[in-house]
């Protein structure tokens, strides 16, 4: 899922800055999995900013609203009807959410509540951590289902850098991505798979050229 | 408004397995507190969430407690732990906007302990008092003067 976490409060506040009227939009995909943005904190996070607003003097009218998902544009849509006399959109969703609502409608402002933090996994309630570098040329399949790209430190793909002690990164207190790829191959048998020396990554997969598409002919929607 | 005028509100999110009952043996035993909680029976102090509370205070309440069980007597197990968290987690955000953290507490007892129940409830009345009407409230009161 894609893991985000609120912004901090002065910078949410300051984006909402003279605004009398604010629909705060929810997300029921990711950001809800990781307790980031769903129809819980939108709660919170609305209710918080009109005691704020009031405190201040400057009083806000907020709207509530929970998408199922904020990158579908048939959800997006749901907003229309909620726009009357709304000055600004709160989103809650990662930055996926948040381009789709702006692209949807272009003569309303939109801020982010959420920093986007990375493609994770849950390591238990309230704890999550990246697994997918999104690089667009899967390697797992030659590393044992454990990814060198995000989770060694400088994306090594023929074995560990000369920091690795003890199973450990020298960068952070993480396990050697390259150790565990070792230990996991020895344990299936696999280490002579580890002699292919792997070949300069193809990273005009990866995202340093502009937004990258997917387009699948056989389900497209002709009508 | 003076002290002497002020008659807090104070909202009190009872566990139904220790304050509910704590509150019950309070009245049994002709013991005396504050009129000033309102109790919201609850399954269990973890049913509470930080929207609740922060509702409470948007609502008009000038305190607000959550009555859980004893640590390691949960009903649930770990029901009143998660309030606990779930508690000092409003409280950060209302000192942030200026509510006060200290409008909002967390108190572990049992059903049977009445007389702890009464004195929770004084114990968190005082606290209001000396701290006065909600910053909300207060807020409410200059928009009427504004408006007048």
């Amino acid at each position: 899922m894609i893991v985000a976490a609120a912004k901090p409060w002065e910078e949410i506040m300051a984006s909402l800055h003279g605004m009398h009227k604010v629909l705060v939009v929810g997300c029921g995909g990711c950001v809800a999995v990781c307790l980031a943005g769903g129809e819980k904190e939108a709660g919170i996070m609305a209710s918080t900013l009109r005691m704020q607003r009031k405190l201040q003097g400057e009083p806000v009218e907020t709207e509530e609203i929970t998408l199922t998902r904020q990158c579908d544009p048939e959800y997006v849509r749901e907003l229309g009807k909620k726009l009357e006399g709304v000055d600004g959109i709160l989103s809650l969703a990662c930055g996926v959410g948040v381009q789709v609502i702006a692209e949807h409608y272009p003569n309303i402002w939109v801020a982010p509540a959420l920093n986007t933090k990375f493609a994770g996994a849950t390591l238990e309630h309230g704890s999550w951590e990246e697994r997918c570098g999104l690089c667009g040329d899967c390697v797992l399949g030659q590393t044992g289902g454990i990814c060198p790209i995000i989770r060694c430190a400088k994306s090594l793909l023929n074995g560990p850098c000369g920091g690795s002690q003890d199973g450990k990164c020298e960068v952070k207190p993480n396990e050697c991505a390259w150790n565990l790829i070792y230990e996991r191959m020895g344990r299936l048998g696999r280490l002579n798979q580890l002699l292919e020396v792997a070949e300069a990554k193809d990273w005009s997969q990866g995202r340093d050229g502009g937004p990258r598409r997917v387009v699948r002919e056989d389900v497209k929607l002709d009508d | 408004m003076s002290n002497r005028d002020f008659a807090p509100k104070i909202v009190a999110f009872c566990c139904y397995y220790c304050a509910y009952s704590a509150a019950d043996l309070a009245g049994s035993l002709r013991l005396q507190y504050p009129p000033t909680v309102r109790l919201i029976e609850q399954p269990c102090s973890g049913k509470i969430d930080i929207r609740l509370l922060l509702q409470a205070f948007e609502a008009g309440a000038d305190g607000v407690y959550v009555a859980g069980c004893l640590e390691g007597d949960c009903h649930f197990l770990q029901g009143n732990i998660r309030a606990k968290k779930r508690v000092n987690a409003a409280k950060k955000i209302l000192d942030k906007i200026g509510v006060g953290g200290e409008r909002l507490e967390m108190f572990n007892l049992s059903g049977s302990m009445g007389p702890r129940f009464a004195a929770i409830a004084t114990e968190m009345t005082e606290r209001i008092l000396r701290l006065g009407p909600s910053p909300l409230s207060t807020a409410d009161k200059g928009e009427e003067g504004k408006a007048e």
